[in-house]
């Protein structure tokens, strides 16, 4: 299988350091944003920007495979 | 008519005419074993979303997301945290796997460890994890509708009687008409949740403290440890969120039943678009916390969290409403149930018993003893499901400790050339066996860290390892030259 570009996964993993490894540094109550606790409403908000990622991602991605238009049958014997 | 006459017939009225349009859709095709498992692979955009739609948000999250916002707090948000990183997993990983079920037309998650790996033995072996582990996410949905009746008919109708209802009405379901069925169901059930999870999450904070924020203000000035981690937990904190994030966000790919509808998809294009798409279904469980919290704060001391959500609508509104709620409920969780009884007989059938026992069996036989399979399955269950004290949160970390454990065999061979068939064995069977002992002996979580996670990065360390020392065996390079194989189960 062919292995995705270098951006695509560092984009990739931005949703994973906002929403996971991070979780000491958001995991408060104060400041309250639209009347809910803040790691609430930060997980909510990284909710949507995890799909503009994956968005953006797809666009690499896709401009990458447009491009070259040969791989038949991939055979790799290892 | 009294009020639990109202909301049962409410819900009847809409299980039925659900079932009946899944039922209509199941009619109108011939049914294969191909058609019957995988809906013969022509699966567009919008169905293929409803089907991995339908799968994902089940009535765990109806009634277990806001159960542990009610007796856990904070730890719940993990829910809010793997859901949206899964998809970015799946976006990687599941088009590869669609485009090698094309070529090898592969129907369920062994038929790839089979072509991928080329060992009927660890096939077999992934079927049996496959089949025990999709266990408890069945009795999720059962306890669900099970706690849904109960409450509907004001406690009239005991959980078991409910339950038993229930199970007769999914198998018949699954019995007549297949994958095809599962997903125009959930076009009734989708709707349903959204708009029902939308409404009691505005109105009942509104209605007991004029809106959303000023219940928040009132949590966080009497109780704001409820909102952080480990909430009202001893030890579900910061690093059990990490690993339990991580454990499900990499497990949510891995559920035999979600890796089988990889395959009814029509494109590798159609499953990326989805996997960019799906994070935003999750605002809708943002709502079920504020009906959790709010519960929280105007009915503590519920002994089962998983009751309250619909224990403070029974109180708040009218018997109809509860009835709408019911019945979204219902079907939230018979779609799913129905999609894992379908995908752990096909397992057993295809995987298990017809490599291992009976290699002659046709592919109708087959068929047919899945249709055996999933009455029995069912019976399984609900015995089981009748006697279950968990929670249903725990159930499904429970699943997710075993069916994560594919996560290794099932990357590795799409992006490591030198892994060996041999090394995957290997750590499957020591992460299967380390998830197990930790959990069955109560040391979930084992140092503050879900033991999930840790059998998963053993399993991970030891095919890494053992594949450097015995590298490439013979049985996987020759499924791999021979990528032209008819079928994979000769």
């Amino acid at each position: 299988m062919k292995k995705p570009s270098l951006w695509a996964i560092v984009i990739a993993s931005i949703p994973f350091c906002a929403m996971c490894f991070s979780v000491a540094a958001w995991d408060r109550v104060y400041p309250m944003v639209f009347g809910l606790p803040f790691n609430l409403f930060w997980l909510l908000l990284w909710i949507v920007l995890t799909s503009v990622c994956m968005w953006i991602v797809h666009r690499i991605e896709s401009a990458r495979t447009a491009k070259p238009a040969n791989h038949p049958g991939e055979r790799n014997p290892s | 008519m009294s009020p639990s006459a109202i909301a049962l017939a409410v819900i009847f009225i809409i299980v039925v005419s659900g079932s009946a349009l899944g039922f209509y859709a199941g009619t109108r095709h011939k049914m294969s074993l191909e058609q019957w498992t995988v809906g013969s692979r022509g699966f567009g955009p919008l169905l293929m979303w409803l089907l991995m739609a339908g799968e994902t948000y089940t009535t765990f999250s109806f009634l277990g997301a806001s159960g542990w916002a009610y007796s856990r707090g904070g730890p719940a948000l993990y829910i809010l945290g793997y859901l949206p990183l899964a998809s970015v997993i799946g976006y990687f990983i599941l088009p590869p796997v669609w485009e090698l079920g094309r070529r090898h037309r592969l129907q369920t998650q062994p038929d790839f460890f089979l072509a991928q790996y080329g060992n009927k033995y660890l096939a077999a072996f992934v079927a049996i994890v496959g089949v025990v582990f999709i266990i408890p996410y069945l009795l999720i949905q059962l306890i669900g509708l099970g706690i849904i009746v109960e409450i509907a008919s004001f406690d009239a109708i005991g959980r078991t009687q409910a339950m038993i209802v229930a199970v007769v009405l999914l198998g018949g379901f699954v019995f007549v008409s297949g994958i095809r069925a599962v997903a125009w169901v959930s076009v009734p059930k989708d709707i349903l949740m959204v708009v029902a999870s939308v409404t009691i999450g505005i109105a009942i904070p509104g209605i007991y403290f004029g809106g959303i924020g000023k219940m928040f203000a009132a949590l966080a000035g009497a109780h704001p440890a409820h909102l952080l981690m480990p909430g009202s937990t001893a030890n579900l904190g910061h690093s059990w969120y990490i690993s339990s994030v991580l454990l499900s966000g990499l497990g949510l790919s891995m559920w035999p039943h979600g890796f089988a509808a990889t395959f009814t998809a029509r494109s590798a294009e159609t499953i990326r678009r989805n996997t960019i798409v799906m994070p935003m279904y999750n605002l809708s469980l943002a709502f079920i916390f504020f009906a959790g919290f709010t519960a929280y704060l105007v009915i503590p001391g519920l002994s089962n969290g998983d009751l309250s959500m619909l224990t403070l609508v029974r109180q708040t509104f009218p018997a109809w409403m509860l009835g709408l709620l019911g019945g979204a409920g219902a079907l939230t969780a018979m779609v799913p149930a129905a999609v894992h009884i379908l995908t752990a007989s096909t397992l057993f059938s295809k995987n298990l018993y017809r490599p291992i026992f009976a290699p002659d069996m046709s592919d109708d036989q087959v068929a047919r003893l899945a249709r055996v399979v999933v009455v029995l399955l069912s019976l399984v269950s609900l015995i089981v499901a009748i006697y279950s004290t968990l929670s249903l949160v725990s159930l499904l970390l429970l699943g997710y400790a075993g069916v994560t454990q594919f996560f290794p065999g099932v990357v590795l061979s799409l992006f490591w050339k030198g892994v060996s068939m041999e090394g995957v064995f290997a750590g499957l069977v020591t992460g299967v066996a380390c998830a197990t002992v930790l959990i069955l002996g109560n040391h979930d979580p084992f140092h503050g860290i879900n033991a999930g996670f840790l059998a998963l990065c053993l399993n991970f360390g030891i095919a890494v390892l053992v594949s450097m020392v015995q590298p490439t065996t013979t049985g996987r390079s020759n499924a791999r030259l021979s990528g032209h194989m008819a079928r994979t189960d000769d």
